[in-house]
């Protein structure tokens, strides 16, 4: 449930901002994300962004999942 | 994309498959709560490179399907009264209630407008202020938020004909519920993702605790499932019962504190009914005092008419993981996306719609 | 009220004749046309196509195009999925009371320029005028008629187990055109409709070889859809790889967006063509070097066992079934 897309944040405008995901762009709300600054990604569901990406995160997400294809492809 | 590409990526998925065959020994049957996770789980395939010990069951969290049907009742009686604008996330529209849907009534002359946000439902009532909107807030902790700062603009802005009819839903109290029942025997629960990225991982801890069930927050895509199943499996095989994030970039321990502050500020819990399951206390949310003057079922005379319930559908069992979908004598014959008894076939993440758009026994 | 149409321009007289022979004659200015009888006349000899269309797209303009090209595109389109070269078109059109004359006047020249990019003539046609409400703006109908070259012979029905599958391009660009604008789902994008008109494709591909067994293009319920049909009227089931479908960032940013999958938004420049394996390479060669087909693509197979089954092989290895579309695509929150 809850469908909800990373978007690249380019604009602020008070409570509001433009967001770009994949080319395309829509205006969004940041009442739940206040803190949200141009450049970070977040979470956008049904118009509103629900929380901050932590970029760091997911390399580590992704550096953890590397490792265990690694070891996947040694033990054959 | 960024975020999403990275997390399909096949050979990544191929460590995590073949890492799960290796340590996966003991039979276990898992649940995702989350039906943005049973779509997943259905349109990759997952459950086809897991390994034999490994069941799967799909829980209630789809909010379209747990609705009530006196509940869509109510938001049909309320498109029939006049002057009255429903705006409605895309998700209720074919929904088949007592007598009707909202497609139906739509098609024979309603006000109902579909929706991405509430946003455009506040820009309705904005355009259109001899007339009444009322949103229908549906969702579980994800969207209840958004609900909430869409009263609080309206409150902003002096939007007088704005009105919201609460029928948002809480996870934890549920899925409490259905452990209670004891019907199914579970060794381990897929959190829901976006759930936590809003109340966090705290709340699932009871279920760790009280019933010694391995949990772990997921994300949305093949790998996030992929990677949450190793970590329920590691847990398994290691004897251990405790909350995990596998979903880090989206949820932390704390959640989203200034979301739950809105959702606090406007709703109060109360008790819900479920369909299939029935009444479960504090599951539910209605709006606080301050903020009755936006509540529509306060606002307006709803009269809903009798409630039937579809004969022969057993969507409340396949809701709860009792039954599958294979076990519905309706299903893929009277009952088919096209022409939907209940809502699971309705629904793009209900069971039934996964089973028969992705071939579920395939 | 002279730049509006009115009842009046629907029903016969003078206004409606003034309306066919300013607008309509001048724009599709053929002799046939011209000749203003009740039926066009013409000499053939061969095997013939014919087909026809309602359009009744809305909004009617949109990014890539509008519902005058969408008109002469689908029929065209029609009429090539047959190994037909389109010939003749008929063009109707039932326009709703209070339609700025601008709007139809702009609608008669995309036609037009529809018609001359697709090598075919608007030789007869009807306009009526309905009271405001009965029509959204405008409906569009054309049937149309082509020729079936000697050797030819495209049907649905004719896939067989070894065949390869074809797709011409990207998935998904009109349908997210067109839902772009609509209200409630409003997002800005750069993305165009894929309007085409597909004959000169489908020509070069006959000349590279005449051996194509079916052709199709994925309209109103995607490449899923289309696929499931052929499978269908063949008897026989279609294998495709998820990794091979070629899919616009802005498409799949707005599929996720909304929840839809690619797989089912409608296209309207794009086909599927389904041919012998001994073929293929030659085929795919001659799309390629077409404007309509440069980025054309093996997507699959066709296999005797599980007839009339579309079966996906997902990035993850696994295999999923791909339904035809159940009703209409609605964006979900959930």
């Amino acid at each position: 449930m809850c469908l909800a897309i990373p978007a690249l944040i380019r604009f602020i405008e008070d409570k509001e901002a433009e967001a770009e995901i994949g080319g395309i762009t829509r205006r969004i709300s940041l009442w739940l994300t206040p803190e949200a600054k141009v450049g970070d990604y977040v979470l956008l569901h049904t118009g509103y962004a629900i929380d901050i990406l932590g970029q760091e995160e997911a390399e580590e997400t992704l550096s953890l999942l590397e490792e265990i294809a690694r070891l996947a492809e040694e033990k054959g | 994309m960024k975020f999403i590409s990275e997390f399909r990526r096949p050979e990544l998925a191929e460590g995590l498959i073949s890492q799960i065959h290796r340590e996966s020994k003991t039979p276990v049957r898992f649940m995702e709560f989350c039906g943005g996770h049973t779509v997943t789980i259905f349109r990759y395939g997952i459950r086809q490179v897991l390994p034999p010990t490994i069941d799967m069951v799909s829980g209630p969290g789809c909010p379209i399907c747990v609705t009530a049907n006196v509940d869509l009742d109510k938001a049909i009686a309320l498109s029939q009264i006049s002057d009255v604008i429903v705006a409605t996330f895309g998700d209720m529209l074919k929904v088949p209630g007592s007598r009707s849907s909202l497609q139906e009534v739509k098609a024979d002359g309603a006000d109902v407008h579909m929706v991405y946000s509430t946003m455009d439902a506040l820009r309705i009532a904005e355009d259109n202020p001899a007339k009444s909107v009322v949103f229908l807030g549906i969702g579980f902790e994800t969207t209840a938020p958004t609900i909430a700062a869409s009263i609080l603009q309206a409150g902003e802005k002096g939007i007088r004909n704005y009105y919201v009819l609460s029928l948002h839903k809480l996870c934890p109290p549920v899925l409490r519920a259905i452990l209670d029942s004891g019907e199914v025997k579970l060794h381990g629960l897929i959190c829901p993702g976006h759930v936590s990225t809003i109340i966090g991982s705290h709340p699932w801890e009871f279920i760790a605790r009280d019933y010694g069930i391995p949990c772990v927050v997921s994300g949305f895509e093949p790998l996030d499932i992929l990677q949450c199943v190793d970590m329920l499996v590691a847990q398994v095989e290691n004897n251990e019962s405790r909350v995990e994030i596998a979903y880090r970039r989206g949820v932390r321990p704390e959640g989203n504190q200034q979301a739950l502050k809105l959702m606090e500020r406007v709703f109060e819990p109360c008790s819900a009914e479920w369909r299939g399951i029935g009444e479960v206390p504090d599951s539910g949310l209605r709006l606080r005092k301050e903020y009755q003057h936006f509540d529509a079922e306060l606002a307006f005379d709803i009269e809903p008419g009798p409630t039937y319930e579809p004969v022969g559908c057993i969507c409340g069992d396949i809701l709860r993981g009792v039954k599958t979908p294979a076990d519905c004598q309706l299903f893929g014959k009277a009952c088919t996306p096209e022409h939907p008894v209940g809502p699971c076939m309705v629904s793009s993440e209900g069971s039934c719609s996964a089973y028969y758009l992705y071939g579920g026994g395939f | 009220m002279k730049d509006k149409i009115l009842l009046a321009h629907g029903s016969g007289g003078k206004l409606a004749h003034e309306l066919v022979e300013r607008s309509f004659v001048k724009a599709f200015d053929n002799p046939l046309l011209a000749k203003l009888d009740d039926s066009a006349v013409f000499d053939f000899s061969g095997r013939l196509a014919f087909t026809t269309d309602s359009y009744v797209v809305s909004p009617i303009f949109f990014p890539g195009g509008d519902i005058g090209k969408l008109a002469v595109c689908g029929t065209v389109n029609d009429l090539a999925m047959s190994g037909a070269k389109p010939l003749y078109l008929s063009l109707s059109f039932i326009i709703e009371e209070g339609l700025p004359q601008s709007e139809l006047s702009e609608i008669v020249v995309s036609v037009q320029k529809a018609a001359q990019e697709a090598g075919v003539e608007i030789v007869t046609g009807d306009t009526k005028v309905v009271h405001r409400g009965s029509a959204d703006k405008l409906f569009v109908n054309t049937a149309g008629v082509g020729m079936i070259s000697e050797g030819v012979d495209i049907s649905g029905g004719n896939a067989r187990p070894g065949d390869k599958v074809l797709l011409s391009g990207t998935i998904g660009d009109h349908g997210i055109a067109v839902l772009s604008q609509r209200e409630g789902l409003s997002f800005s994008t750069q993305l165009e409709s894929d309007c085409a008109p597909l004959w000169s494709l489908v020509a070069e591909m006959l000349s590279a070889s005449p051996n194509i067994h079916c052709l199709r293009d994925p309209t109103r319920g995607g490449l899923a859809t289309s696929l499931n049909e052929l499978a269908k009227q063949s008897k026989v089931s279609i294998r495709i790889e998820e990794e091979k479908i070629p899919v616009r960032e802005e498409v799949l940013a707005a599929c996720e967006m909304l929840g839809f999958d690619p797989l089912y938004v409608a296209n309207e420049g794009k086909l599927v063509a389904i041919v012998p394996d001994e073929d293929v390479d030659k085929i795919l060669k001659a799309m390629r070097e077409n404007r309509d087909g440069k980025d054309a693509v093996i997507i699959g197979e066709v296999r005797a066992e599980h007839p009339g089954r579309v079966v996906m092989k997902t990035c993850l290895g696994a295999s999923r079934i791909v339904d035809m579309l159940a009703g209409d695509l609605l964006p979900r929150i959930c």
